[in-house]
Parts: structure tokens; C-alpha cells; sequence
């Protein structure tokens, strides 16, 4: 207890010193995320130099291992980063896919050349990732994929579609579930990672109901890549993707926990609208804000199952569809508080439509990463074991 | 953490296959009910509670518990949930110990209560939702004592108390948690008449009636005016106990549930092989680990004297009491017919859900507070 308490009051000392003022003052959105790589234009000096100092101290990844440009923090040890980082008001360093997807998954499944390549290059943020998962015809039915991957002796040619593709106009790099084999569905599926600038790629946005293109279909015209790009063994991907997919679906679970919008305990409100004097929607949010609180908790008990290894293997699908779900009404309770204010889409009031854009946005939150209705089949499947699921 | 320690687990160990056995519906709950027991539990099995020291729990070490917390006592409570298993303990364990702790009347019941001897109830509400505050039972000073007067409801076990602990006003006005004094009343005070009502759960809960019932100043809990001290006390530990009560109602229910469609043909097919019922399951399901992950961390800010547990304890009674109801109301639906049957448990489920929804407050109390304590 002593060693933490000390860690505690090194951490906050060093992050007072190290974190620059601006970098303590509150996102204003999105595009104040860093997501480094290649192509990334900083904001500002600061923003370089926070995630400099903390590439530094392996502070970007801070439980991974420190040959691989981790921090080498015990569970403890990052939840009090996580705390004092929360305490001070410092904004992450480093938001990735690398980090909250590809990372745990070549921990677990990389051999040791990749685990020293790739994980230190998304602790620094060399390189920004993007997920090549699902495709036209493989939404919800994933291992339907049909990107093809021919063994062509020393590197494979992959041909094929993906799309809902975060980002993947900026990305540098991609993990991508092929097809290696058609005589089975789940296992002719392998896992590539590759280059996003290799001969044969092209990506294109895809406009969403929010006026925004997050997301990108992307193509691959005879893409060769090198076989030492294969992660786990071939045919074997869907046991990488699967795990991977745990982790994206906690990623996305955290999003019920709210923002701080405004006042109120989950951060429901509008800053306008501080005390509704409506008292239907009083209620509506009360009766939000229970849910909210109630979930905060649940995810604070299976970080903590997670950390014990309680937790069962299927958890990620509820915390999945229960955050996911709270956020879509957390959404749609910032719509009620706003009245006509809300609906207003390029006004510098909305802060160029925030309200309506972010309301529209949440409504992928149950679709991508599996959507609520495969989830709730997982868990009906591998927890409640009910027949036929 | 909120995980278990290993004591904590070895409680749950311990306390899980004794209530499933000695606690079992059919053991306690249906067996005083059908013998039309006035008291609506055994006192057999308060003495067995004892034996094991689940009585004192919560009672100071140096007083002869085992000093332990809310948490503890959830553990146990989630268990009486599951089995539905009747007894004295949310009330006289969980919240008359909290109010009496440090009080000087502590050394007058902690014995009793620790034997298994000595039931206590609570008389707070005045009207049918519960409003502490909300307080106009008199109690007017005469020579070294107090005269009380009026009415009390929902005292739950009033009639078969030993003692209860009455919430009455000493100053101010209706509504102020000022000026509220708590006191202990013996049973069988002059002036106290106690109706036992039986509730839809066949749990009994008494009306009481206060006609010049004097007292002696002794049996002022804390101080006079400051009873709103002991009497939080007593709702948070309250609160938070029938929130995890409520857990382990939901967890019965839905476990009844889940198993009966693992059973049921209807169409040649299992009934939990159609996706219709699946997704409600799995829902379902997710909601009572929420409600269990609220009502840990209520209990674990309880007994940290955390500064957000007010607003967790409404947090988790709220929660609770939400999801408890929907397990109930699904477990029924999913039975089909055989669950409108009295033959059938998962009808009793539904009737304890909705009385320990109502005790300390209901879902829509708490999500009332928990908007006063943000501020909105």
C-alpha cells in the first residue's frame, strides 16, 4: 500500500510537471483527439509534446510490457495513472486503434518480431491503424467474409472489399480478416496485417446520416503482402478476431459512461437548460441517470473481474449492448433538453450541430462492433447456455 | 475493488447452500404462510441465524458482533432474496443496528438481538409512500419523559417486535428532518394499539395507532431533535440491504426462469430456442449484474463513510427495485399459465418484488433523489 501511495503522489508530481497547460483543459470534441501516425497534423505544439513525453515514459500503453514501449504498470499501479490523469484533467495522449484493438490482440496472438515492431511503433504513434473487417455481404454474419488471401509462396495476393472501415483514409496500416481457405467458415479465415500504402489499396468515404465520413469502403486490387504479415497461423484468424472484437467491445461499452455534457450525474444536460422545468423530462433523465450510475458501477466491477480473471468470456457482448444502448438514450435525452436549440446543424450556437451530429452518431453504436441483437445472442449462447442460440 | 475479498467470499460460501436448505420456499416461506403464522417467519430460524452470528453482523466487535458492513450484510441478504426466505433480519439486523449503534440503547438490545431473541421494527411512514421527513407523529415533553401521538403504517414485523423504533417530532414542522426524535418502544407500551396486516407476499406489516403512549427519556435514541442522525443510518443500511435483497430476488426469479426454457416444448421446440425469449433473457440477465455491480458499490461506500454513498444507496435502491420487476414480470410471462399458479414459486417472487420495492422507498423516490443530490 505504502509503494502505491508513493507511486501516487511520483505520478501526480511528474504529470503536473510534464502535462502542458493545454493540454489540461477539456476536449471541445473530437477533433481534439490525437491519433498520431504518418499523416497526423498536431493541433498545437503541446499536443506533440504530451504525447512525446509520454511515448517516452511508455505512458501511452501504460500496462503493456516495457520491450514493447509500454510502461510496465501493475493493474494497480495504471488505474491510479488513470486516476491522477482524471484528477489533473489531462487529456489522453494517444487515442488508437492500435492501443485499444490490435494491441491486446498481438499480445496475445504476435510472435515476438511482431509484438517488437508493431507494438512499438503504436506506443510511440508511428502509425496509425484501421480494421478490416466487415464487408458488404459480412455484417452481422462476419465469417461470411470474402476477401480472398492466395498463397502465392512468398507473400499473399488479397483481393476483395471491406467496408465500415474507421478511418481508414488516414490510416497507415490496416488488420484484416481474409479468407484462405473456402472449406470452412470459420476456419479458412486468417489475419493480416498490412500496409494501407501497398500497390492495390484504395479507400473511399462513406457519407453517414450525421453530414460526417468516419468511415470508409475500402478496396484491395491485387495487394501482395509479405507472409511474415500473417498473424497466429493461417486459418486460425477467427480465434485473433474474436478476441479482438472483446476488446473493441469494451472500447465502445465505455461510451455509456457519458461525457460530462453538462450538470447532472451522468452528464445528461445542456448547459442552457441546467434545471428542466419540464418534470416529465426531470424524470426521464432521473430515471436516466439511475441507469447510468448504476452501469459506471458495472464497469468498474468487470475492469475489476477482468483484472481477477472472473470475468466470463462473453461479458464484453453485455457491457457491449447495455453502454451502447444507455449512450443512444443519453442522445436522445440531450435532444429533449434541447428543444428546436438541438436541431440547429452549422449554427457556431450548436457548435456546428453537435447535438443532432452526435445524437446521429450514437445510433451506430448498436450496429458497429457486433450489433445489440448478436450481442444479446452471445450472451444467450455462452452465459445463459440456451438451447439453439 | 469491487470484487469480493476472500472473507467476503467465504461468507457467500458459507451463507449460499445454508439458505438454500434452511431457508429454502418451501422450508419458511410457504410453510408459515400455510400454517397462517402471525408473524409470517420462524423464529427458529432467527435463532439459527444467531447461532452462526449472522445476527450481529453488523454489531460492533467490542459489543459482540462481527463488525462488519453493508457489504456483508448484502451478501446475506442477496440469499434471502433468492430463497424468498422470511425473517427479521433487513429490520432488526441491518437497520434498527445501525440506528442504535453508539447509542446508549445499544447495550439495552444488542444482547437480544445477538441470541436470536429479540425482534425489532420501524415505524416511519405516516403515509402510503415513504417520505421520511415527513414526519407528524407528536412527541410532547411531560416531566422526565415523552408523550407520543398518532398513527404509523408499513411497520414491517410490528407486530411481532420486541422493540420499535419510532420516528416521531419533537419540533419544528412536518417535512424539516429537524426537530425529529427517534425512539424505542417496548412492545406492549400503554396506549399502543398494533394491527398486524398481512401483506401480498404473506409478510406481515402492523398499523399502529399512539394514544398518550408515555415514555421515559431513556428511550430517546441519540438525541432529542437529532433524530434524523439515527434515523438515516438506519435507511441507508436499510436501503442498501433491500437493494441487495432485491438482487437476489431477480437472480431467484430469472434463474427459475432460465431454467423452465431450458424445459418447456411448445411447437416440438424448446421455448429458450426461440430468439424472441432468448434476447429478453440475455437483457434480462445483463440488468441484474448491473443492479448487483450498483448495489456492491453502495455498500462498499457505506461502509467507507464515502461522500457519494447517499446518492449510490438511491442509485441501487432504484436500480434494483427497476430490474427486480422486470425479472418478475418475465419470469411470469415466460411460465405462461403455470406461473399464475400458487403451486408454482414464481408467482411468490412477484409478490415479495413488490413489497420490497415500496420498503425505504420506491424506484421513483430514489430517482427523485438521486436528481435533488445532482443538483437538477
Amino acid at each position: 500500500m505504502a509503494d502505491l501511495d508513493s507511486f501516487r503522489s511520483e505520478t501526480r508530481s511528474w504529470l503536473e510537471a510534464n502535462c502542458p497547460a493545454e493540454m489540461r483543459t477539456p476536449m471541445r470534441g473530437e477533433k481534439d483527439l490525437c491519433w498520431g501516425g504518418r499523416h497526423f497534423q498536431f493541433q498545437s505544439g503541446a499536443q506533440k509534446q504530451w504525447l512525446d513525453v509520454m511515448a517516452s515514459r511508455g505512458w501511452t500503453v501504460p500496462d503493456w510490457p516495457t520491450e514493447y514501449g509500454g510502461g510496465g504498470l501493475s493493474p494497480a499501479e495504471a488505474k491510479i495513472l488513470k486516476e491522477e490523469m482524471r484528477s489533473l484533467g489531462c487529456r489522453p495522449p494517444l487515442t488508437s486503434f492500435g492501443i485499444s484493438m490490435l494491441g491486446p490482440a498481438l499480445l496475445k496472438f504476435g510472435n515476438e518480431e511482431q509484438k517488437k515492431k508493431y507494438l512499438t511503433e503504436i506506443a510511440r504513434g508511428e502509425i496509425r491503424w484501421c480494421q478490416g473487417y466487415s464487408e458488404p455481404g459480412a455484417g452481422s454474419d462476419l465469417a461470411g467474409l470474402q476477401t480472398k488471401a492466395e498463397d502465392k509462396g512468398d507473400h499473399y495476393l488479397v483481393n476483395g472489399q471491406k467496408v465500415w472501415t474507421s478511418y481508414a483514409d488516414q490510416a497507415d496500416w490496416i488488420f484484416c480478416l481474409v479468407r484462405t481457405s473456402t472449406e470452412s467458415k470459420h476456419g479458412g479465415i486468417s489475419f493480416l496485417l498490412f500496409d494501407m500504402e501497398s500497390p492495390g489499396v484504395s479507400t473511399k468515404p462513406i457519407l453517414l446520416i450525421s453530414g460526417n465520413s468516419p468511415f470508409c469502403e475500402t478496396f484491395f486490387d491485387d495487394v501482395q503482402v509479405p507472409k511474415d504479415q500473417l498473424v497466429g497461423e493461417e486459418n486460425k484468424g477467427w480465434d485473433v478476431a474474436k478476441y479482438l472484437l472483446g476488446h473493441e467491445r469494451e472500447m465502445i461499452s465505455g461510451m455509456g459512461l457519458g461525457s460530462g455534457v453538462g450538470t447532472g450525474a451522468s452528464g445528461v444536460m445542456l448547459g442552457p437548460v441546467a434545471k428542466p422545468e419540464d418534470p416529465l423530462l426531470r424524470a426521464e433523465i432521473a430515471a436516466f441517470d439511475v441507469d447510468a450510475l448504476a452501469f459506471a458501477a458495472m464497469s468498474e466491477r468487470f475492469i475489476d473481474q477482468l483484472k481477477a480473471g472472473e470475468a466470463h468470456p462473453a461479458m464484453p457482448s453485455m457491457m457491449k449492448y447495455a453502454g451502447t444502448e444507455l449512450n443512444k438514450r443519453r442522445n436522445e435525452l440531450i435532444m429533449a433538453a434541447g428543444g428546436s436549440d438541438a436541431l440547429e446543424w452549422e449554427s457556431e450556437q450548436s457548435k456546428g450541430g453537435k447535438p443532432a451530429r452526435d445524437w446521429l452518431r450514437s445510433k451506430a453504436n448498436s450496429i458497429e462492433g457486433g450489433t445489440s441483437e448478436i450481442q444479446l445472442g452471445i450472451v444467450a449462447k455462452h452465459i445463459l447456455r440456451l438451447p439453439g442460440a | 475493488m469491487m470484487t469480493l475479498n476472500e472473507d467476503q467470499r467465504l461468507l457467500q460460501d458459507s451463507v449460499r447452500p445454508f439458505m438454500a436448505e434452511e431457508g429454502a420456499i418451501k422450508k419458511q416461506l410457504r410453510y408459515w404462510r400455510d400454517i397462517n403464522c402471525a408473524d409470517g417467519f420462524g423464529h427458529s430460524l432467527w435463532k439459527q441465524f444467531a447461532e452462526l452470528g449472522l445476527t450481529g453482523i453488523m454489531i460492533p466487535e467490542n459489543q459482540g458482533g462481527a463488525g462488519l458492513g453493508s457489504v456483508e450484510a448484502g451478501i446475506l441478504l442477496e440469499e434471502i432474496g433468492r430463497n424468498l426466505t422470511p425473517s427479521p433480519f433487513l429490520t432488526t439486523a441491518v437497520a434498527a443496528v445501525r440506528a442504535l449503534q453508539g447509542s446508549a440503547l445499544a447495550e439495552r438490545w444488542f444482547p437480544g438481538i445477538l441470541a436470536g431473541e429479540t425482534v425489532a421494527a420501524l415505524a416511519i411512514e405516516e403515509g402510503k409512500h415513504h417520505d421520511p421527513a415527513n414526519i407528524a407523529l407528536d412527541a410532547r415533553r411531560q416531566g422526565n419523559g415523552f408523550v407520543l401521538d398518532g398513527a404509523k403504517q408499513f411497520v414491517v414485523q410490528g407486530g411481532s417486535a420486541d422493540f420499535i423504533l419510532v420516528a416521531a417530532r419533537t419540533g419544528g414542522s412536518p417535512n424539516e428532518t429537524a426537530g425529529l426524535t427517534l425512539f424505542a418502544v417496548e412492545r406492549g407500551a400503554a396506549g399502543l394499539e398494533v394491527e398486524n396486516t398481512q401483506l401480498a407476499d404473506s409478510s406481515w406489516a402492523a398499523r399502529l395507532k399512539f394514544d398518550k403512549v408515555a415514555l421515559d427519556a431513556d428511550a430517546v435514541v441519540g438525541e432529542v431533535d437529532n433524530g434524523w442522525e439515527p434515523l438515516s443510518r438506519a435507511l441507508n443500511a436499510g436501503r442498501a440491504g433491500a437493494a441487495a435483497e432485491l438482487v437476489g430476488v431477480a437472480a431467484g426469479a430469472s434463474e427459475l426462469t432460465f431454467e423452465y426454457l431450458k424445459q418447456r416444448k411448445q411447437f416440438g421446440k424448446l421455448i429458450g430456442e426461440f430468439q424472441a425469449l432468448q434476447h429478453r433473457a440475455a437483457h434480462l440477465y445483463g440488468e441484474i449484474e448491473i443492479a448487483r455491480a450498483a448495489s456492491l458499490k453502495a455498500a462498499q461506500l457505506l461502509d467507507a463513510g464515502d461522500e457519494k454513498a447517499e446518492m449510490f444507496v438511491s442509485v441501487a435502491k432504484a436500480k434494483s427495485g427497476r430490474v427486480s420487476a422486470l425479472a418478475v414480470q418475465e419470469g411470469v410471462q415466460m411460465h405462461g399459465g403455470i406461473g399464475m399458479t400458487d403451486e408454482h414459486d414464481i408467482g411468490l417472487f412477484m409478490k415479495r418484488e413488490v413489497v420490497l420495492s415500496e420498503l425505504f422507498g420506491s424506484p421513483r423516490f430514489h430517482a427523485a433523489r438521486v436528481a435533488e443530490l445532482s443538483g437538477y
